[in-house]
């Protein structure tokens, strides 16, 4: 057995804490939250153990693993103190505000061999591991373009304060959002040179972003595009999408469904047509042991509880290594943007070079 | 309970295949007259149950039947609640008090208990679900509610915590307050029947995924069938079609066949669907046409 403990009662932590309490092959040993009264009904009507302090947790209760779910700006010093502690570590998304601190954990978990993973369940989503697999494939050619978009209902009017509505604390659209598509960027096609046309702008929010826009740049002359707003209530929930262009076809990807055109360039992977294919997630899920929202989420705790068992902390899903990829694009994205726009309407522009004139005479 | 329960993820744009699917069906089903001629329609076919998440646009559907009880006096609403997206997003923004706070009617409840980090006693907690109830419930005053459901999202959650007292907490308030059954969907039927048994809700009506495929059917298609053989519940089959995995007439004649199983749950936008998935029940499940002829 496991022996696990969750840090940080919040949407996603609580839902960790029910599906890996449910795991057949974990012991949830304790849970800790700033919140005393959210751990007193826990502690009253399940009997698990409670902690507002993370350290005396830490010093009090045997523990293999963790899983860290509480805001973002608490995530190094945490994951930090867990390794130290010979923890494997499950973070959530975005791994380390500051990519110098990421650095240090990756290089930590990597020394002492401890199994790290963040939580970008993406990654654990049948149509987007389909994407990976053609891909790798090389099924639509040489690619040479990217659409990576994301749109929800979060931010919909003014509020009030949280750690949510600053950036520096780790909130916004950018950290929550953005990331998600930009994570599936670094899987496909590894990190960026550079990083342009930056627009992280403020719809409702006062003190962070609620659209971001941006180019990314890589090495082989592709380029991404990132479109980004979880202040679209035109969308029932968060949904994330991909659009990938190649010389031999185009794949179009959501949680639900892989659509491919392939051209008869293509060369076909198995099962595959010329022309259209759609595959759907349904088809392409593995059944997980509990379900709560969604076969991903219990899949990537799954993997981490596997790597853990079969002592495979390096060159996992997911790894700290991965998600500091993310985090540093996000670094380059904020940069980029506080730069404002790269050429400006009073800026002398470079004269076109003139045309020849054609046959008819000047139309052109 | 009737054999043939209608369903309402495609009111919603809710579509487990495809997102385009799902916006044209949120398109088509914007105007709440569209959706009430799809329930006329299924009435009229002699589908009269709806189950039916308490999302807001339901309290429209809920006036209009209320206007006409001539018309809709047999028309049965099984409530499923809460609308989870509605607390999953007041979560994210509030946390878990927070959100509590928002939606609970009184709040004088849950500050009386928070002033000076007093604990939260069993009587609070059992007051707080209640509330949050009652204030789900209030749509459908007046209206024939025979079941009310806890929706798979809380279910499914208490039930990884392992907060199973909330189950009878549930149970027993509807069947006081409301003179209902109460019911719970899961996407871990053989799990939660244990959890279900542990805090003595007997005979619970369980409604999950039952399907020929295994499709979302959490803890295996043999704990499933297992449980469908061996244990005293009465089961409701969901994505019986496997989100369109499954023809029509191999899947009803399927499920049919499976012991223990008192209705299915189907949603359909068309009176040719309707129709069709009724006519396939009669043939497949002959006790289902004597009941409701």
């Amino acid at each position: 057995m496991v022996r696990l403990a969750v840090v940080g009662l919040g949407k996603m932590g609580l839902s960790h804490h029910a599906m890996i309490n449910a795991h057949p092959r974990v012991k949830l040993e304790a849970v800790c939250d700033a919140t005393g009264y959210v751990l007193d009904v826990l502690n009253k009507y399940t009997g698990v153990r409670t902690y507002t302090d993370f350290d005396a947790m830490l010093r009090e209760v045997e523990l293999d693993a963790i899983i860290i779910a509480t805001p973002s700006n608490m995530h190094s010093m945490m994951v930090k103190a867990a390794l130290d502690k010979g923890l494997h570590v499950f973070c959530e998304k975005p791994f380390c505000l500051d990519t110098k601190d990421g650095e240090l954990a990756t290089r930590l978990a990597t020394e002492k061999g401890l199994v790290n993973q963040v939580g970008y369940h993406n990654r654990f989503v049948g149509a987007f591991q389909e994407v990976k697999r053609l891909l790798d494939c090389d099924a639509i050619g040489k690619v040479t373009h990217v659409l990576a978009e994301a749109y929800g209902p979060v931010v919909l009017k003014p509020k009030g304060s949280s750690w949510r509505t600053q950036r520096t604390e780790g909130g916004g659209c950018l950290y929550d959002y953005a990331a998600h598509p930009l994570n599936l960027v670094n899987w496909y096609f590894g990190a960026p040179q550079g990083v342009g046309g930056t627009v992280l702008n403020s719809v409702f929010s006062k003190e962070t972003d609620d659209e971001v826009f941006g180019s990314l740049f890589f090495a082989d002359g592709k380029s991404a595009q990132i479109s980004v707003n979880w202040s679209d209530e035109s969308y029932r929930k968060m949904t994330t999408r991909i659009s990938i262009w190649g010389t031999a076809g185009r794949i179009t990807a959501d949680r639900q469904e892989c659509q491919v055109y392939l051209r008869d360039t293509a060369s076909l992977p198995a099962g595959y047509q010329q022309g259209w294919n759609v595959r759907y997630t349904t088809d392409l899920t593995e059944p997980v042991w509990f379900y709560l929202r969604g076969e991903e989420y219990s899949a990537q705790l799954d993997y981490f509880v596997k790597c853990i068992e079969e002592k495979r902390a390096h060159d996992n899903v997911n790894s700290f290594h991965a998600a500091l990829m993310t985090d540093k694009v996000i670094s380059m994205m904020i940069a980029d943007a506080a730069k404002g726009a790269s050429v400006t309407s009073d800026e002398a522009l470079p004269v076109a070079p003139k045309k020849k004139k054609g046959f008819f005479g000047g139309r052109h | 309970m009737d054999r043939l329960l209608f369903g309402d993820n495609q009111f919603f744009g809710v579509n487990h295949m495809s997102e385009e699917k799902a916006r044209a069906q949120a398109m088509r089903f914007q105007d709440i007259g569209a959706v009430i001629e799809v329930l006329d329609n299924a009435m009229d076919e002699g589908v009269t149950s709806f189950m039916c998440t308490t999302h807001d646009r339901i309290a429209l559907v809920c006036d209009h039947m209320r206007a006409d009880p001539s018309r809709y006096a047999n028309f049965k609403f099984m409530p499923c609640m809460p609308y989870a997206h509605k607390y999953a997003n007041a979560v994210t923004e509030d946390g878990i008090l927070g959100t509590l706070k928002r939606f609970l009617p009184d709040e004088g409840l849950l500050n009386a208990a928070m002033r000076g980090g007093m604990s939260l006693a069993k009587k609070d907690i059992e007051g707080i679900t209640t509330l949050l109830v009652d204030a789900e419930m209030k749509m459908f005053s007046g209206l024939n509610t025979p079941v009310i459901f806890l929706q798979n999202v809380v279910v499914d959650l208490l039930l990884g915590l392992g907060f199973n007292e909330a189950f009878r907490i549930f149970a027993d308030h509807v069947k006081n307050r409301y003179g209902a059954e109460p019911g719970f969907i899961t996407m871990n039927m053989p799990m939660l029947l244990d959890a279900l048994e542990t805090v003595g809700v007997e005979n619970p009506i369980v409604c999950s995924n039952i399907n020929k495929l295994g499709f979302r059917m959490c803890g295996g298609f043999e704990a499933y069938e297992r449980a469908l053989r061996e244990k005293k519940f009465r089961a409701i089959a969901m994505s019986v079609f496997a989100s369109g995995a499954i023809p029509p007439k191999e899947a009803i004649e399927w499920i049919c066949q499976q012991p223990n199983i008192e209705a299915i749950v189907f949603g359909a936008s068309s009176r040719g669907n309707i129709r069709n998935t009724k006519e396939l029940v009669d043939r497949y499940w002959p006790a289902a046409a004597m009941e409701t002829a």
